[in-house]
């Protein structure tokens, strides 16, 4: 694999291909010594243009245990105006020499644009970029999701037949975006559940199903999974909901729906979670709740696909 | 300096073959033709004699941002695409709202030489939206500006829009609408539908744009006015125009060759080079547009040519500038998506890219190939078909989607008032076609 930029590419083989490394990276975690020699002599660069610390730490955690030597650039500001190009920095990295660019962007497309330009050789691993796709979280999703149906029978097998229900904010979610391509192609089923105001425009020509009612999907759907997005605050000066309370009594998961849902599902969230907004602290500390698992799962993943990107012969380099 | 030009065996956009004989700056002569002395002759065989082309539409960047281009570069770009006239857009800087602008414009225009650049003034001083510009100063000025257009930005105020289509009717003006309703379109990056929602680009929903047209055909409706609205780009606004004009509002409207030919799909790269303003559109959008330039809804095709430097588009989507470099490529691209398809005849070019656009500018005389007109000529060679290169390029910006892409028909000769712009695919030396200009306008002072 050459870059990681979407899901919307990865074949069902790739995808399980990536899951089942992590399989492997996730035993060599239990080790007392956790590092390996894997990418030693490679240089690693985060690439930050937007503040994410769970993310970054999560990469630079991924790319240290592979020993690989990881240059933290943090970038605010990014436009032509706002200081140097995307150009110019690609340009630095890849004089620096940089085997691998882990880049979170808030411009959809940033990482295809580094990729697919002359400016830098280097392997690219799209980290979150704008409302487009943040591949690395998907996988982890669906490796978690996968932990939890088969246990330690998972390597080899997709999500077939499984029910997901992507809820909240997903017209502004990479997240979302990113997890439906995925489980699409491991055969999953996904219900985007949200107020049309927070649908994607279009979204009907997906291969989603599009709820606006939270109630009807768990109670006639029974999903096995039920995913929260994130709410910003923001979005009600712009009109998508009117007010935290209307949005919390008919799009957040409370105690009352969290209680009548399948005690054998689970529920997720990226992280940071508004406790009380979208997630009650029932659900979110339940025994269901995957939250701290993705954590955890998501340097594994992010093992994995470094792994595959810049592990020996890198293709076309 | 060569003042006589016979152009043999020359193609005329009705079908039928001709000579055509060139001197002190008019056409003289149409039939067959023995080659005066000392002419110089231009074998014409297989290439299509238009009338001098007329871009009611191009940005020439100066004053303010010569960085991208020039009324020199611009001119020279015009000339390599067959224009003998362009429409000099406002968003200048300082905007072209005040007669000493357009007066400054329209100077640059006549020391370089290759075309007549007619400068478009601002409706709203400072493109601001709040107050007119000063109208009537301007077309009372030498420029004698007759279109005004805020283009670039909509002329969003409804009041403001339906004060301005009653002012300019003073002056026998017209207003050219950019039809953008700007709350809809705030931070917009592409045509709104699933692929925007796909690659996370903030969506321009196509009723932006039907809402402001089919406001302003009602207001031009209820005072009377004349109205342009510039770039349709959806299948929406061709119905909104075509039912205005069965209503018998005094409504033209122009399609760029872009919106002709592209859609949405190549914003897939995340290229730039596909930004533009407004966005490329759906398959639907584009046939719904050619299918009205056949029928005669939309009245002219315009480029919008809109240079940026490079770095302006070398760089992610969200941050680069709108818009496309066109005058080069215009005819190429007309023949590739609407003579190819069989859906217009060159006559019908000579009417999209000549006569009509003369018309609705004001600019007297243009648009026919005749005897005792000015001896505006574009020589085209539609048997040709290539990769569309940057060397095909006049102007001072490369910013062009079609670099790489195939297309036919090329201009071969250009001539304006009588002398060439363009030979044999060349553009003709800055020193020689001002000399050729500086000539021209002395012998009319002595006429």
């Amino acid at each position: 694999m050459r870059h990681l930029l979407s899901t919307k590419n990865l074949s069902r083989d790739e995808a399980i291909l990536l899951l089942d490394i992590a399989e492997d990276m996730s035993d060599t975690q239990l080790r007392e010594v956790k590092k390996l020699p894997t990418l030693r002599g490679k240089t690693v660069v985060n690439l930050f243009f937007e503040d994410s610390t769970r993310t970054r730490v999560s990469f630079e955690a991924a790319a240290k245990r592979l020993s690989a030597d990881v240059i933290n650039f943090s970038a605010k500001g990014s436009s032509v105006s706002k200081g140097e190009s995307l150009k110019d920095t690609a340009q630095t990295l890849a004089a620096i020499g940089a085997d691998g660019v882990i880049i979170r962007h808030a411009a959809s497309g940033a990482p295809q644009r580094l990729a697919e330009s002359r400016w830098i050789d280097a392997g690219i691993l799209n980290a979150g970029d704008g409302t487009h796709e943040h591949p690395t979280q998907a996988l982890l999703d669906a490796f978690t999701m996968r932990r939890r149906i088969h246990g330690d029978a998972s390597r080899g097998k997709d999500l077939d037949g499984i029910s997901v229900a992507i809820v909240g904010d997903i017209t502004h979610s990479r997240v979302a975006r990113s997890n439906l391509w995925l489980l699409r192609t491991l055969g999953a089923h996904v219900t985007f559940v949200a107020p049309a105001t927070l649908i994607p425009f279009g979204a009907a020509e997906w291969p989603a199903t599009i709820s606006y009612d939270l109630d009807q999907t768990l109670s006639e759907g029974r999903p096995d999974v039920v995913m929260l997005l994130r709410i910003q605050a923001e979005r009600m000066d712009a009109a998508f909901f009117p007010n935290e309370r209307e949005y919390s009594r008919w799009w957040g998961l409370d105690d009352e729906r969290f209680a009548a849902m399948r005690s054998d599902s689970i529920v997720m969230h990226p992280g940071p979670m508004n406790r009380g907004l979208e997630i009650s602290s029932t659900a979110a500390d339940s025994a269901q709740s995957t939250v701290l698992e993705q954590v955890t799962n998501g340097v594994s993943v992010r093992m994995a696909a470094l792994y595959m990107l810049l592990a020996g012969e890198r293709e076309g380099a | 300096m060569i003042d006589t030009i016979l152009i043999t065996g020359a193609t005329l956009p009705g079908g039928s073959q001709s000579d055509i004989l060139v001197a002190g700056g008019v056409i003289r002569e149409l039939g067959s033709i023995a080659a005066p002395a000392g002419s110089r002759r231009i074998d014409a065989a297989g290439l299509v004699a238009l009338p001098g082309l007329v871009d009611l539409h191009t940005h020439l960047r100066e004053p303010g941002f010569e960085q991208s281009e020039t009324v020199l570069t611009g001119s020279q770009a015009a000339a390599a695409g067959g224009f003998t006239s362009i429409f000099a857009m406002a968003n200048t800087l300082p905007v072209a709202d005040t007669a000493g602008v357009v007066e400054q414009v329209l100077s640059l225009g006549q020391q370089a030489g290759y075309a007549t650049v007619r400068p478009i003034g601002a409706v709203t001083r400072g493109l601001l939206g709040e107050q007119l510009s000063e109208i009537g100063a301007m077309a009372h000025s030498r420029a004698a500006v007759r279109v005004f257009s805020d283009d670039g930005k909509c002329v969003h105020d409804s009041l403001l829009m339906r004060r301005a289509l009653e002012y300019v009717s003073s002056f026998d003006g017209v207003i050219a609408q950019h039809a953008q309703d700007p709350r809809l379109t705030e931070a917009a990056q592409m045509n709104e539908g699933s692929l925007s929602s796909e690659l996370g680009l903030k969506g321009w929903p196509a009723v932006a744009e039907e809402s402001i047209i089919a406001r302003d055909v009602l207001l031009a409706e209820h005072v009377g006015a004349r109205l342009h609205i510039c770039h349709l780009s959806t299948a929406g606004s061709v119905e909104v125009i075509r039912w205005a004009k069965a209503r018998g509002i005094r409504v033209t409207a122009e399609a760029t060759p872009h919106h002709l030919l592209l859609t949405e799909d190549l914003v897939r790269s995340y290229d730039a080079r596909y930004k533009v303003n407004p966005p490329l559109r759906r398959d639907e959008d584009v046939l719904a547009l050619r299918a009205a330039i056949a029928d005669g809804t939309i009245d002219i095709i315009a480029t919008d040519h809109a240079p940026h430097p490079s770095e302006s588009k070398e760089c992610e989507w969200d941050s680069a500038a709108f818009g496309m470099v066109g005058l080069e490529s215009a005819l190429s691209v007309v023949q590739t998506a609407l003579v190819d398809t069989n859906l217009v005849g060159w006559n019908d070019v000579a009417r999209l890219l000549s006569a009509t656009p003369a018309a609705i500018g004001g600019l007297i005389g243009a648009g026919a190939i005749r005897a005792g007109a000015a001896a505006d000529i574009t020589l085209h060679d539609p048997s040709t078909s290539s990769v569309f290169d940057v060397t095909d390029l006049a102007g001072k910006s490369v910013n062009s989607p079609y670099l790489g892409r195939q297309l036919s028909g090329s201009v071969r000769y250009t001539l304006h008032n009588g002398y060439l712009t363009l030979d044999d695919g060349l553009v003709v030396p800055a020193e020689v076609v001002a000399a050729s200009a500086r000539a021209g306008s002395q012998m009319e002072m002595g006429e």
